[in-house]
């Protein structure tokens, strides 16, 4: 099953404190989206609204065209998935995964069998009868995936799920997420700090700040065309360079005032846009990139970061004309 | 050192345990007095014990109220905890200060309030003035026992039920109480032996039935006799199998 869910104005206010300010937002049904942000930004909070763990102080959510005011978690057509999982320690996987359909009511031996399907689904069906302490912490996750699905809900609320899960776990489950989406269909809203995350899995990715969004597009789109500085800054490594009336300390580069910005990948021995000659002070292998320091000869106080091919022969000392693409002016409001 | 560490341990178990060995030994003395020399041994005391009427009614009172207003006080401590735990309320400190306070009470004082209390209210002191006492006295008990095992586990996993579809009264019955089973049954165990063991407030509180500690003492008045060694011995007996019970159950799940 699935839904959309709109934010129409929501704010959130602690004291004096404003965690959220007039959030406007429309998922689609069936959209995999991912509220992204460093800690503080409010995406937690915008989660727990959609959830129900919190009423917004103004502002309305309506999941499938139903206004949610006033509608506990318990009876929204919800779920989560929690940071720490939260499964219940003291039952097996398969009446973990059941709960949900316990309580709304389903005969013992139908929710357990479509337990034992959900656990399944996830790769877990040989373990039905074991305790969540059993488990590592990416079986836990799947556990509480599965339990979180089993209810078939129509959005799927999913808060850091990964965060506790080593980086490599974290890649595998990032595909197994997307993948049971498509295969589902459900509606998954999925807060995350970490931005390769987003990238991999979302279909639209909203990034907050300071209890705002600052950009709600697809991936692409928000690395290459961010909205402001801060947005650039948060989606990935990018070198600042600012404009005064197309003046920049490398010369001419760009009609215009602000910032530009140009991502270090976007930065090599050829482009559209000529940076001047460069000289290398500092070099790293990267795997699957060179990442170097360079100083233009033009203000050696700046430094840019660039990142050559793997095969790139550079070493320290080198001097480099170095030219750019997929530029970017923003404007300096606030970062 | 090698040698005073275990001979210390020897002098502090015997302090604690000697009158208690000495009451058992006594108890199977065969004579009238239970005190050495030890002149043989016989069961004839625990025969007499168990054919006492009035000391086995006792008993039975003593279990009923153990058991009822451990209950009881079991009940209200869960719920308390459960409420101050999950909910932010103005006064939080105050409310937990005055669940707990009964606890710093003498037996004496809340023995002396109720008796007046139940004056006032026209009532006949009895096996229920006593079970409402130590309702009283094993309150705090179990509230603080409960409170202190709620974490954030916990608190997760009803927000969890919660967003499951559960109702508040199905988070308490399939999640918080199952997740407390060690503190509930500690608690439960705990409260039963303070109650079992209670005389100050059984003393004063009952008239013709009367809890076992209180028979015990009448039995004394009657002098030294190993007949009150055996009852002793017996309720000793129970004191251990509780423990025992405890150590199997409660506190052996504490371990993940």
């Amino acid at each position: 099953m699935t839904a959309p869910v709109s934010l129409r104005a929501v704010t959130q206010r602690y004291g004096t404190h404003t965690a959220l300010q007039g959030i406007d937002l429309e998922i689609a049904s069936g959209e995999y989206m991912v509220l992204l942000g460093p800690s503080g930004c409010g995406k937690t909070t915008l989660l727990n609204i959609i959830g129900g763990f919190a009423e917004p102080s103004t502002g309305e959510v309506l999941i499938g065209g139903r206004s949610m005011a006033g509608v506990p978690p318990k009876d929204r057509p919800t779920t989560t998935v929690f940071q720490d999982y939260a499964l219940f320690p003291h039952m097996t996987l398969a009446d973990n995964v059941a709960f949900g359909l316990r309580m709304r009511g389903v005969a013992k031996a139908t929710r357990h069998a479509s337990a034992l399907e959900m656990l399944d689904m996830v790769g877990l069906a040989e373990m039905a009868g074991r305790r969540p302490h059993a488990l590592s912490g990416g079986q836990r996750q799947r556990v509480a995936l599965a339990r979180a699905l089993a209810v078939s809900p129509d959005v799927l609320l999913l808060d850091e799920p990964l965060g506790a899960l080593d980086l490599k776990l974290r890649r595998q489950m990032q595909d197994e997420l997307k993948a049971i989406q498509r295969r589902i269909g459900t509606t998954f809203v999925h807060v995350t700090h970490d931005q390769e995350e987003a990238m991999a899995i979302a279909d639209r990715i909203v990034v907050m700040q300071s209890g705002r969004i600052a950009q709600a597009a697809p991936a692409r789109e928000v690395y290459l065309r961010p909205a402001n500085l801060f947005v650039a800054g948060f989606m990935g490594e990018v070198n600042k360079i600012p404009l005064r009336d197309g003046q920049s300390p490398l010369g001419p580069l760009h009609p215009g005032t602000g910032t530009l910005c140009i991502r270090p990948e976007a930065i090599g021995t050829e482009g559209p846009l000529s940076l001047g000659p460069a000289r290398v002070t500092d070099i790293a292998f990267f795997g699957t990139h060179i990442r170097a320091h360079m100083a233009p000869l033009a203000t050696p106080d700046l430094t840019l970061i660039v990142h050559f091919p793997q095969n790139a022969a550079i070493a320290p000392g080198d001097t480099i004309p170095l030219f750019a693409r997929d530029t970017v002016l923003l404007q300096d409001t606030r970062t | 050192m090698k040698v005073i560490a275990p001979l210390y341990m020897a002098a502090l178990y015997a302090f604690i345990f000697l009158p208690i060995v000495v009451l058992v030994i006594f108890s199977f003395q065969d004579g009238r007095l239970p005190v050495p020399p030890l002149k043989g041994v016989t069961l004839a005391w625990y025969a007499d014990v168990l054919s006492d009427r009035a000391l086995l009614a006792a008993l039975g009172n003593s279990l009923i109220v153990a058991l009822v207003s451990s209950a009881v006080a079991l009940i209200l401590g869960f719920l308390a905890a459960t409420a101050l735990a999950r909910t932010v309320l103005p006064g939080a400190a105050l409310i937990r200060g005055l669940l707990i306070a009964p606890m710093t009470v003498s037996y004496l004082i809340i023995a002396l309030g109720l008796m007046n209390l139940w004056r006032e209210l026209g009532l006949t002191v009895s096996l229920w003035a006593t079970g409402v006492g130590h309702v009283i006295i094993n309150l705090p008990l179990c509230f603080a026992i409960l409170y202190a095992a709620m974490g954030d586990q916990q608190r997760h996993a009803e927000r969890a039920a919660r967003d499951l579809g559960a109702s508040e009264v199905r988070v308490l019955w399939h999640v918080t109480a199952p997740m407390l089973m060690p503190s509930l049954l500690a608690a439960f165990f705990l409260s039963v032996t303070f109650s079992w063991d209670e005389f100050i407030i059984a003393f004063l509180l009952t008239r013709f039935d009367v809890t076992l500690p209180v028979e015990i003492w009448s039995l004394l008045k009657s002098g030294l006799n190993p007949k009150t060694n055996a009852v002793g011995s017996l309720v000793f007996l129970a004191s251990i199998a509780i423990l025992i019970l405890l150590e199997l159950t409660a506190f052996r799940k504490r371990a993940p």
